[in-house]
């Protein structure tokens, strides 16, 4: 058998156990680095440039990022066997963007299925359909980030249009084995009724989506800027209170798709 | 998905105000069992020691004042105010009579006395003077045992100053037949006695003294009903006055004969209860299988139309109630191992029949919903799950554990059946156990397991390693050598073995002491009565009348062992970053870390008396200076070394991350003592098996342990349980749990104790839930066997520690059990607070 591809290099930062809400059951999230996209809110900074980092947290430096082989990630991956046996999880691929390194999350991926696990990426899906096409013969769930509908706000708060993000979404919704739609809900960015509305329509029109998921925006990744030498953008938005996800929920679900607060 | 819908019962009004009476006054002391026992005991002077306890146990349930609680439907109380004690004097009585000024007033579980009762109490206690348990078992100990017991690598204070308790009773006889139906038991056995029978003369003792036992529990349950019907006759409430008409229809129908409904059967559980904690003053007395004894009642009144699943389901709240009713004054050191004024009456529900079928029913889920209904510690409800264990059981059991009350603990059958075959148990007996106190399994009403019989602090062994067997000058244990010249890390893993096996074997002296004592002074006739084969083998069960006996004290620290062991052997060993003999003089500095006063007060004074003992001169000067180099203040040494000692060791991979080959280190350790206890036998004809499990002693123990080589600083609580040492496990559940299935939890067939600890929003919404469930599942698939879990965050917990007065009834997980909170010591709090929180991601 080609073993091959076992041996892909690629570049992670981090490896996180008991991840509930990405996917279904119990699930291992691997974070590969690098990412197409700079949100403004992003909670992994650290994510986003393909390099090596030092970051200083709680006054140690600690370097973000290491290469890696899939086997290697793979036997970490393995130890939580049983839990994903009992609850149907498996492996997510989180970021940065896993499509900024296809061949290794590909690769990934496949070794997960080749193990009987169940497989999910979150992704902006923001790359040539080619590129994404190669992940799509080893995934069960492709969690698609979609942050705006109006391209010119999406550049402004995270540096690029969105024109290829909802043309992609359009053919992941015919090809993709399971797609759910999640949205960040950024104050100042995208949390009116009309935003988040628009939006849930557009998935609504996508044959297939499963789900709407509305992630309320949160402020765990604040410290890492500091730690890059970055400078927080958005320092003066609060999270989104429960009365206003609450709203925001019934707005997408009056399309009728099945929405909810949360992954 | 909705939340799951299973037995979601109203809770009664009624049940809300019998909570809120329960904390209307703070416990106290009572002193009328005391006395009538003392009265008894001056009139039985001579006669055969069983007949004496009976006698003892009659006269006071003729005497005892009784009382009927407002609004109450199941009646009996051990004291006149709620959450009271009564005294036990014939186990022990000067640490109480020494604290009669400061219990009230104490950190750990205090109780208000009166001068009144304590006038009398010392009345009382000049009669005890040399007669208790205690004092016996003193008498029988080795001089070698004593020593280590004064230096704290064991102590076995649980039963050398209190009944043993521990058990689990045939309730089901009961309930079936009644006391008459065990009279009539007696009577038979008695008429096959003959008189020339080489035993005749204490079997027959034993069988009248269950005979007399037997009718005192019906009078006792009498009395209720006359008080019962004279409150009846002054009630104007003409709701009461029914209410109270029919408590006293049952306590003439019970426990005398079989229950006839399922009311009566709650009452005549109760009693029994109530009764065996009156008996004695042992602990842990645990329902067991409620759920099973009391189907058939419930089953055969719910499809006549007797009662609703509502009516049932107040029934057991009430009963809910009465287990938080009880209490227990201890000691002050026991209290701090013990706190949060715990029974420890352990319930559980679900697992499987004798026959290998699920047992689950409709009784399981209601025992569940009883306790998010009360919200109160008892009873300690734990959960039995098998692969056959129904998803929505879980679920209803996870729903509890989500509301923060570290209730239910989850049990796991595929590895506690075998473990208990192994044991010597029946299949049959083996699939119907139930859990005793915190984690203990046995098999109800066959069994006297003397669960819970010392607690082993494994990290003291390795002090004396490193100080070649002398503690504060003097030599406790055997003399392993000087860690200086040893040469290789088996050599030094040998000295620890050889450690641990010495004082094994003097624990087992000390526990054996002690046994022999509860037979000579403190056989238990009532208790026997319901333990298979007391009646037939004509003796207590502590004097080995029980189908099956076991000893079975705890270990704890095996974290911090695995640990230091393994650091030594990395460091040390393998790659020589320094030498033991640095490393002793590191534990000694404290890694250069200042000791609180508190901690070194008691380590100055003994070494002060020790050297004053020895003839040298003092004087204030030279003790000041001592004190000042025992609290760090005055270190000869280099702390900056000290302390990049301890950098090294925190850089070493610890138990609790799921690394294999730290993982089976651990393993191994864990041998070094659940492996040298399984060759000993006690005085019943049992044998010895080991426990993992610390209670809450971890912290007023590790107290008395110095700095460990895991980088544990000197006084700090040692690791609880099975669980790694706190906030070493950074991997998450999932890591943390791999590693201590790891362990091997069937030869701890004692019970092993491993605790996590959840935010709130991990458990949140079904989906929470059903990940929380599969962890459970995935852990037991790979045979542990105990878990449990405190969902609080952090931050409640700080607050509740700033403002009691506003968590008067948080409660959360402790050990094998849960207590309030507030009631806790302030160094346990911390404790808590400082175990690895978990959360989902």
């Amino acid at each position: 058998m080609d073993l091959d591809y076992m041996n892909v290099r690629g570049r992670i930062f981090d490896i996180q156990k008991y991840s509930i809400h990405d996917g279904p059951g119990i699930r291992t999230i691997v974070f590969l680095k690098g990412c197409v996209l700079r949100c403004r809110w992003c909670c992994n900074p650290e994510s986003q440039e393909y390099k090596i980092q030092e970051m200083t947290m709680a006054g140690k430096t600690k370097t973000v990022g290491r290469d890696v082989t899939v086997g290697e990630v793979m036997e970490e991956v393995m130890k939580d066997l049983p839990y994903y046996r009992r609850s149907g999880g498996g492996l997510t691929l989180s970021g940065g963007e896993s499509l900024c390194q296809p061949e290794f999350a590909a690769a990934l991926l496949r070794a997960a299925k080749e193990s009987g696990l169940s497989t999910a990426i979150e992704s902006t899906a923001c790359a040539s359909y080619e590129t994404v096409q190669k992940l799509l013969p080893y995934l069960d769930y492709y969690l698609m980030d979609i942050k705006h509908i109006d391209s010119e706000k999406h550049k402004a708060f995270t540096g690029k249009g969105n024109e290829l993000i909802l043309e992609n979404a359009k053919k992941l919704a015919v090809d993709a084995k399971n797609l759910i739609i999640r949205t960040p809900v950024i104050p100042t960015f995208n949390d009116t009724p009309e935003e988040i509305l628009a939006i849930a329509q557009f998935a609504k029109s996508l044959p297939n989506v499963k789900e709407h998921h509305l992630l309320p925006y949160h402020r765990l990744g604040l410290d890492k800027y500091a730690g890059l030498g970055r400078e927080y953008t958005l320092k003066e938005i609060v999270p989104p209170s429960d009365e206003q996800m609450q709203k925001l929920l019934e707005v997408a679900s009056s399309t009728g798709i099945k929405a909810q607060i949360g992954g | 998905m909705a939340q799951s819908d299973h037995f979601r019962i109203q809770k009664r009004e009624r049940i809300t105000k019998l909570v809120e009476n329960l904390f209307l006054a703070e416990p106290r002391i009572e002193a009328d069992r005391a006395v009538l026992l003392t009265e008894s005991y001056r009139q039985t002077e001579g006669q055969p020691m069983i007949k004496r306890r009976a006698e003892a146990f009659r006269h006071i349930l003729e005497h005892i004042p009784i009382t009927i609680r407002p609004e109450e439907l199941i009646v009996g109380s051990t004291t006149i105010r709620s959450r009271s004690c009564q005294v036990f004097p014939e186990y022990s009585f000067e640490w109480l009579e020494s604290e009669f000024d400061t219990i009230a007033t104490r950190s750990a579980d205090p109780f208000q006395i009166s001068e009144e009762t304590k006038a009398t109490l010392r009345e009382v206690y000049k009669y005890w003077k040399d007669k208790t348990s205690s004092d016996l078992a003193t008498s029988y100990m080795a001089p070698e045992a004593l020593l280590a017991i004064e230096h704290n690598i064991f102590t076995p204070g649980n039963y050398f100053y209190n009944g043993v308790g521990h058990v689990t009773v045939d309730y089901g006889k009961i309930l079936r037949s009644g006391f008459n139906g065990v009279i009539r038991e007696a009577e038979a056995e008695l008429a096959k006695c003959k008189v020339s029978d080489a035993d005749y003369a204490t079997k027959h003792e034993f069988l009248e003294s269950v005979i007399i036992t037997s009718k005192a529990a019906i009078t006792y349950a009498a009395r209720y009903a006359q008080e019962a019907l004279k409150e009846a006759e002054a009630c104007t409430d003409p709701r009461r006055k029914q209410e109270l008409l029919m408590i006293a229809q049952n306590c003439v129908n019970v426990p005398a004969e079989g229950a006839k409904s399922f009311y009566e059967a709650c009452q005549s559980f109760w009693f029994v209860q109530m009764l065996i904690q009156t008996e004695s003053s042992g602990h842990s007395i645990s329902p067991g299988r409620f759920d099973q004894y009391m189907y058939p009642y419930y089953k055969a009144d719910l499809d006549s139309g007797k009662i609703t699943r509502e009516d049932a389901q107040e029934l057991i709240d009430c009963v809910w109630v009465k287990l938080n009713d009880m209490s227990k004054a201890r000691d002050e050191a026991s209290a701090k191992g013990f706190a949060g004024y715990s029974m420890f009456q352990n319930l559980i529900a679900g697992g499987q029949t004798s026959e290998g079928v699920d047992a689950t029913n409709d009784l399981s889920y209601m025992t569940i919903e009883a306790s998010m209904h009360v919200m109160l510690p008892q009873p300690s409800l734990s959960v039995r799950i098998w692969n056959g264990t129904p998803h929505d059981f879980m679920i209803k059991a996870a729903e509890l554990t989500a509301t923060g009350i570290g209730l239910p603990a989850y049990y796991n059958d595929e590895v506690i059946i075998p473990a208990l075959v192994s044991r010597g148990l029946t299949l049959a007996d083996a699939r119907d156990y139930n859990i005793i106190g915190c984690v203990e399994p046995q098999k109800s009403g066959k069994t006297d397991g003397w669960h819970d019989a010392a607690f082993f602090n494994m990290c003291r062994p390795l002090e004396l390693v490193f100080s070649n067997g002398v503690d504060k000058g003097v030599q406790v244990g055997p003399a392993t050598g000087d860690v200086a010249q040893m040469k290789s890390f088996d050599e030094f893993y040998n000295a620890y073995k050889k450690q641990m096996e010495y004082f094994i074997g003097l624990m087992v002296n000390a526990d054996n002491a002690i046994d022999m004592a509860h037979a000579e002074r403190c056989p238990l006739p009532f208790e026997s009565s319901m333990i298979e084969d007391c009646i037939g083998r004509g003796k207590s069960a502590q004097e080995g009348g029980a189908i099956y006996n076991f000893t079975g004290p705890q270990g704890f620290g095996i974290a911090n062992m695995a640990d230091s062991l393994y650091a030594i052997k990395t460091l040390v060993f393998e790659e020589k970053k320094f030498t033991l003999a640095e490393l002793k003089e590191a534990l000694a500095n404290n890694y250069g870390k200042e000791v609180p006063v508190e901690n070194t007060q008691e380590l100055c004074e003994g070494i002060v008396r020790e050297l004053l003992k020895q003839g040298v001169e003092l004087d204030e000067e030279q003790i000041a200076k001592i004190c000042r180099m025992v609290s760090g203040g005055g270190l000869g040494g280099d702390a900056s070394k000290y302390e990049a000692i301890h950098e090294m060791i925190e850089a070493v991979p610890k138990f609790g991350n799921d690394i294999p080959e730290v993982d089976a280190f651990a393993r191994d350790v864990a041998y070094t003592y659940t492996k040298p206890i399984e060759k000993y036998k006690n005085p019943r004809g049992g044998q010895y098996h080991a426990g993992l499990y610390p209670v809450s002693a971890n912290v007023p123990l590790g107290a008395q342990t110095g700095a460990t080589p895991d980088g544990r600083y000197a006084y700090t609580p040692v690791a609880d349980g099975v669980s790694p040492s706190a906030g070493r496990d950074v991997k998450g559940p999932t890591a943390a749990a791999n590693s201590v299935a790891r362990l091997d939890h069937f030869i701890a067939s004692n019970g092993t104790l491993f605790n996590m600890k959840f935010h709130p929003s991990a458990l949140a919404g079904r989906a929470g839930l059903e990940s929380f469930t599969s962890l459970i599942r995935a852990y037991f698939d790979q045979k542990g066997s105990h878990i449990q879990f405190n969902v609080v965050s952090r931050e409640t917990l700080r607050d509740a520690q700033a403002h009691p007065e506003n968590y008067k009834t948080l409660v959360v997980r402790v050990a094998g059990y849960s207590a309030l909170f507030t009631t806790l010591s302030r160094s346990l709090q911390d404790d808590i607070i400082n175990r690895t929180e978990q959360s989902g991601f």
